[in-house]
């Protein structure tokens, strides 16, 4: 039975803790001492459910504890600051007027109170995407570091400092206001983008598809889009979806990732290639493309292919062309690179990629080697191969993409031989950042 | 005549050499000042961390983490306003018609930390 709690406790944080700490800072007005509450009140759950039952609506339960056991923490520090008191005194009259916890709409609306809060214009982009990874989605601030390539410490300190921000130059916990709200949503976009990337390609743990966070990408892209049907909101749910199509076919059975090229098609979710499709075609009726439509563009004419080979390609790269125009980065220029290798011919390919390397900027990325292996591979350059494979192993701390650049060097050395492709950005890792 | 009198330093250094000044000195001096009839308006600001820069170019109001004012910018005028959060202090930094040409960096006000002090009935400042 108590075992039986504890997983119910544990699936709960898992599925809950952001939106009840979403909800307990509305309340409590203070990300640190929401954050306490929320550690507060699942560590009360622990305690009492097993002996007590679990509650009908457990967030509303969490909510509740959080919100005492706060106010217990601040009574108890009054003893040292006396207008803690009073603080404590407003938030125990505060409930009444502040909503029913168990009220599924304003428990939504929290989590986008929270979204804009966390990617608010006067925080600096890496502190919004830093700030969100870990409130909204709570990722650990190692977990952020490696999708930033950055160290942990680096992501550390600038959570704590865009929470000095909020607190002390009084950015508001609130959804803007109509006439802001275009402004707003361009950083908003960016960092779901970058949630769900984080879900849909973790760069790091056991698993290649942390298929919760990319849910969690999609929920929030639907929720924003029924707030603000903006042609960016639809791109960016059209590019989401239509990746998440794939998750089926994304991993073997031994959890290695497999290859778009190489993936069952029949498992592709035709539901959302052509919710994704219907987004797209929106989109493009408002005469607004942007990066996001761009790239869901690309995807589906992925999605309408039957295979690989009878991807058009020359259709593909012609989208990459507008959009390294639209939003250009050296990642969309490697994708780019892979498309112009599979239209032209590996050596094609190959000199654009080597070009890009020679820039620096993704020199220590891990996908614009193994795609530089793949290339040489193709074009029978087995040392040169086999070096990129080498590089790109050391880059990766993602266990079953090691596993399969393992395999791929194994095959260069004679061990077991593949018709396959080795992962690379535009060639089946999927969703790769604009 | 009027006159603004800044205050610059190294936020590092303000508050942590010998002859640093304690809050409780600045109030004092404050109150001095204002029982001689001459402040207008005094107040601490906020470390430089909680700043904000609004520009508004071509229409569209940018806002920045940070004091960003460039270089060759000086110091042209001020604005000391009550806003409910920094969202309505940004709406009344942007309308500033000097945002479309310059910097306004947004600060909040510090409140003095000072032991808190029975207030003498009666008396006005």
């Amino acid at each position: 039975m108590s075992a039986q709690v504890h997983a119910l406790v544990e699936r709960t944080y898992r599925h809950e803790s952001r939106r009840v700490l979403a909800t307990l800072i509305r309340y409590l007005g203070d990300f640190d001492l929401a954050e306490e509450a929320l550690h507060d009140a699942f560590m009360a759950a622990v305690d009492q459910w097993p002996r007590e039952g679990i509650p009908d609506n457990p967030r509303a339960w969490l909510v509740t504890a959080g919100r005492f056991k706060a106010i217990d923490r601040l009574r108890r520090r009054a003893r040292f600051d006396a207008s803690l008191d009073t603080l404590a005194e407003r938030l125990d009259e505060a409930p009444r007027g502040m909503g029913d916890p168990a009220d599924v709409e304003a428990v939504e609306d929290d989590r986008l109170r929270l979204i804009f809060t966390c990617c608010h214009p006067a925080l600096t982009a890496s502190a919004q995407v830093a700030l969100t990874l870990r409130e909204v989605c709570g990722l650990t601030t190692e977990q952020i570091a490696h999708a930033f390539l950055t160290r942990p410490a680096t992501v550390a300190q600038r959570i704590v400092r865009a929470k000095a921000k909020i607190r002390d130059a009084g950015i508001p916990y609130q959804v803007p206001e109509a006439t802001e709200l275009s402004e707003r949503l361009e950083s908003v976009l960016s960092v779901i983008y970058l949630v769900f990337n984080e879900g849909y390609a973790a760069s790091m743990g056991e698993r290649a598809t942390r298929g919760e966070l990319a849910e969690e990408g999609v929920r929030l892209g639907r929720l924003l889009l029924g707030l603000l049907p903006d042609p960016e909101v639809m791109g960016l749910l059209a590019l989401m979806l239509l990746h998440e199509a794939r998750r089926g076919s994304r991993t073997s059975m031994a959890g290695e990732p497999v290859l778009l090229a190489d993936q069952d098609r029949r498992l592709w979710d035709r539901d959302m290639i052509a919710e994704g499709r219907a987004l797209i075609g929106r989109a493009f009726a408002t005469g607004e493309v942007g990066g996001y439509t761009l790239q869901a563009a690309i995807a589906a004419v992925h999605a309408g292919a039957a295979s690989a080979e009878q991807t058009d390609w020359a259709r593909i790269v012609g989208l990459y062309d507008v959009l390294a125009q639209a939003s250009p980065s050296p990642i969309v220029e490697l994708n780019r690179a892979v498309a112009v290798a599979m239209r032209d011919g590996p050596e094609a390919g190959l000199f654009l990629v080597d070009a890009l390397l020679a820039r620096g900027e993704l020199v220590d990325y891990r996908l614009a080697h193994a795609a530089r292996a793949d290339l040489c591979r193709r074009l029978g350059d087995d040392e040169r191969a086999r070096c990129a494979y080498q590089r790109a192993l050391d880059l990766s701390e993602q266990q079953p993409e090691r596993a399969f650049l393992e395999r791929r060097l194994a095959e260069l050395d004679g061990i077991g031989v593949s018709e396959t492709t080795t992962p690379h950005p535009e060639g089946g890792d999927g969703a790769s950042r604009p | 005549m009027k006159y603004l009198c800044l205050v610059y330093s190294d936020e590092e250094l303000l508050h942590s050499l010998p002859e640093s000044p304690r809050d409780e000195e600045c109030l004092a001096y404050a109150e001095s000042v204002q029982e001689s009839g001459r402040l207008i308006a005094g107040e601490a600001l906020a470390p430089v961390q909680t700043a904000t820069t609004v520009r508004v170019r071509t229409g569209k109001t940018t806002v920045t983490d940070g004091p960003f004012a460039e270089t060759k910018e000086q110091l042209a005028g001020f604005y000391m306003v009550e806003a409910r959060d920094l969202n309505e202090a940004l709406t009344i930094a942007a309308g500033i018609p000097a945002a479309r040409v310059g910097s306004i960096e947004v600060r909040p006000v510090r409140q003095l930390d000072v032991p808190a002090r029975p207030v003498a009935a009666g008396k006005r400042g």
